[in-house]
């Protein structure tokens, strides 16, 4: 086990490194040439090449920049957003509390991404709207963790002595409640990126995306998928680049778990 | 007595959260930037058919009858008529619904099939290599999304052996491949949560009562240690089966699967509004439903829910 998470961390830093450099490196992720229409991985395009002829590789790189600036702005947003209003219902409780339940019940009871694919599909296309979607989406985890462990909290020694010495709320909140939340909130947040990578694939996927030309690795399995049967790469290479990514945050939020949250039930 | 006790809070709330998702979906409408009117008909109707729609859309009301006008043609069943071709969103829903329910059962028995032994057998072989294999396979199943499985299986089954069919809903055939791609996720959430339960109760007293007598492993797993960590197990299933209908829009869209989901996508690419409102509504209130018959079972299966109560 402790190989693979070397592995995942190294998969990761090698796609955020490729993200970071994508707009300096010699790539040219948009340029069509004919002749060489779904040409195979050769020596001059290792991933080979799709239906406008635009190398593969190049279009992977651009989209891995795309996958993880989504899912950067998504988590960040929604870890804020989210964190916020949970500290703030869990810590008033009462009327302010019992809302807040209610409203993510409410976006709880859509299934998987279809709340997402229904905001998406009725914003329109871009990359904005799909962080307004999958935000929109997003920060309901965030807030119920963050309630339950400020209510979990709330009674403790500290917090009581805090009180009691005259510390304003906000302050008791910030200092001496959120830092105890830190370890289950990033670990959460570990997992909120892999699924963020996931949903905006499947939205790119389904055309509810970036636009074209713009690559996204969803709307490359879009596109591949309707040469599955003369050229293979077009899905092999994007489905084992998201493979790898998703992967390798999954298993990193599992080493963080059983690292920052010892009471969670470990399952290797 | 007991069970009334039961069902009438359980329900009640249902009932609540499921006018919440209503309510939502319905503003949804209102939502789309500028004019949904212009969005749907283009930039080239005439000032006559805008006032048509908006009037049939009853966009023309205040917001607040607008909506209750919304919630009182749900309670007749009338979702409104598709902009596309004429025919009301519920004759709609109505044909592709069967598929949808299919797919989503028939990936439910292939999570089944798979994700129980798998379970069990890296519970008896836990921390051995077997158990690490089973592993894999879950954190694999529950990293790879269906748009990605889907071609993969599609380009070894379908191209390469031409065992099935490459789309559509010809023939039974055709059900196999976006099954297993749909239930493969929930097979492998299932093997975690099995193996979990049962190594959970191995060392309970009961257990290590037949062990004493003599049992053999295989036997304490399947007859004592099995039934007691089922709970939780069901509980899972359930709320995962109603989370395969939010999984079925994107597999169908991959296999041409002519259910709910594909029904979906295709009315938000030609700005079906009405049909997008009434798929997304239907597989929400689906969803809410199956969960709220889980909770239900499950209070009925444990004795130790609400008969103290």
């Amino acid at each position: 086990m402790r190989y693979a998470r070397r592995a995942a961390l190294a998969v990761l830093l090698v796609w955020l490194a490729l993200a970071l450099v994508a707009d300096v490196l010699p790539l040219a992720p948009n340029a069509v040439d004919l002749p060489g229409i779904l040409a195979a991985p050769d020596a001059e395009h290792w991933l080979g090449r799709d239906d406008l002829g635009r190398a593969v590789g190049a279009r992977l790189v651009q989209g891995a920049q795309v996958s993880l600036l989504v899912s950067v702005l998504v988590v960040t947003l929604t870890t804020c957003f989210g964190t916020a209003l949970g500290l703030f219902a869990g810590w008033r409780g009462g009327l302010v509390d019992a809302l807040l339940m209610r409203v993510t019940e409410l976006f709880l009871a859509f299934p998987g991404i279809l709340l997402a694919i229904a905001l998406a599909g009725v914003l329109g296309p871009g990359l904005g709207n799909v962080v307004l979607a999958l935000g929109a989406v997003g920060w309901v985890g965030f807030a119920r963790l963050a309630r339950a462990q400020t209510l979990a909290l709330r009674d403790r020694d500290h917090v009581q002595v805090a009180h009691a010495l005259g510390q304003p709320p906000l302050v008791i909140v910030l200092r001496h409640v959120l830092p105890l939340l830190a370890g289950p909130l990033i670990v959460e947040a570990s997992f909120a990126a892999a699924a963020t990578v996931v949903a905006e694939a499947g939205l790119s996927f389904l055309g509810l995306g970036v636009q074209p030309p713009t690559p996204s690795w969803g709307s490359m399995l879009r596109d591949g998928a309707r040469y599955l049967l003369v050229a293979p790469h077009l899905v092999l290479v994007p489905g084992l680049a998201l493979a790898s990514l998703v992967v390798a945050l999954n298993l990193l939020g599992d080493a963080l778990r059983d690292r920052l949250d010892p009471r969670a039930v470990r399952l290797h | 007595m007991r069970p009334l006790l039961l069902v009438v809070p359980k329900l009640a709330s249902a009932l609540v959260v499921a006018l919440g998702v209503a309510s939502l979906v319905f503003l949804l409408l209102h939502l789309v930037p500028g004019d949904p009117v212009e969005v749907m008909l283009g930039d080239y109707a005439g000032a006559a058919d805008r006032a048509a729609l908006r009037a049939r859309l009853g966009l023309d009301l205040p917001l607040i009858e607008q909506w209750l006008r919304f919630l009182a043609g749900l309670a007749r069943g009338d979702l409104g008529v598709s902009l596309h071709s004429g025919d009301t969103v519920r004759a709609l829903l109505a044909r592709h619904f069967a598929a949808t329910a299919l797919l989503a059962l028939a990936a439910f028995c292939v999570a089944l099939a798979l994700g129980l032994p798998l379970g069990a057998l890296a519970a008896l072989h836990a921390g051995r290599r077997l158990d690490g294999l089973a592993s894999a396979f879950a954190v694999l199943g529950m990293s790879l999304p269906s748009f990605v499985l889907g071609p993969l299986l599609l380009i070894l089954f379908a191209a390469r052996l031409r065992w099935f069919p490459i789309g559509g809903a010809e023939s039974a055939a055709s059900l196999v491949l976006p099954a297993v791609t749909l239930g493969l996720g929930l097979a492998a959430v299932l093997a975690r949560m099995t193996r979990a339960a049962l190594l959970d109760v191995q060392n309970q007293p009961f257990v290590l009562a037949a062990r004493a007598r003599g049992v053999g492993e295989a036997a304490v797993l399947l007859r004592h240690a099995a039934r007691n960590a089922a709970l939780p197990v069901v509980t899972v299933l359930g709320l995962q089966l109603g989370a395969l209908l939010g999984g079925a829009v994107v597999t169908e869209t991959v296999f041409d699967w002519p259910g709910v989901g594909q029904l979906l996508i295709e009315a938000i690419q030609r700005r079906d509004y009405p049909v997008v409102q009434g798929a997304v509504l239907l597989i929400a209130l689906c969803y809410i439903g199956v969960n709220a018959l889980v909770e239900l079972l499950y209070a009925w299966l444990d004795p130790r829910i609400g008969g103290a109560r």
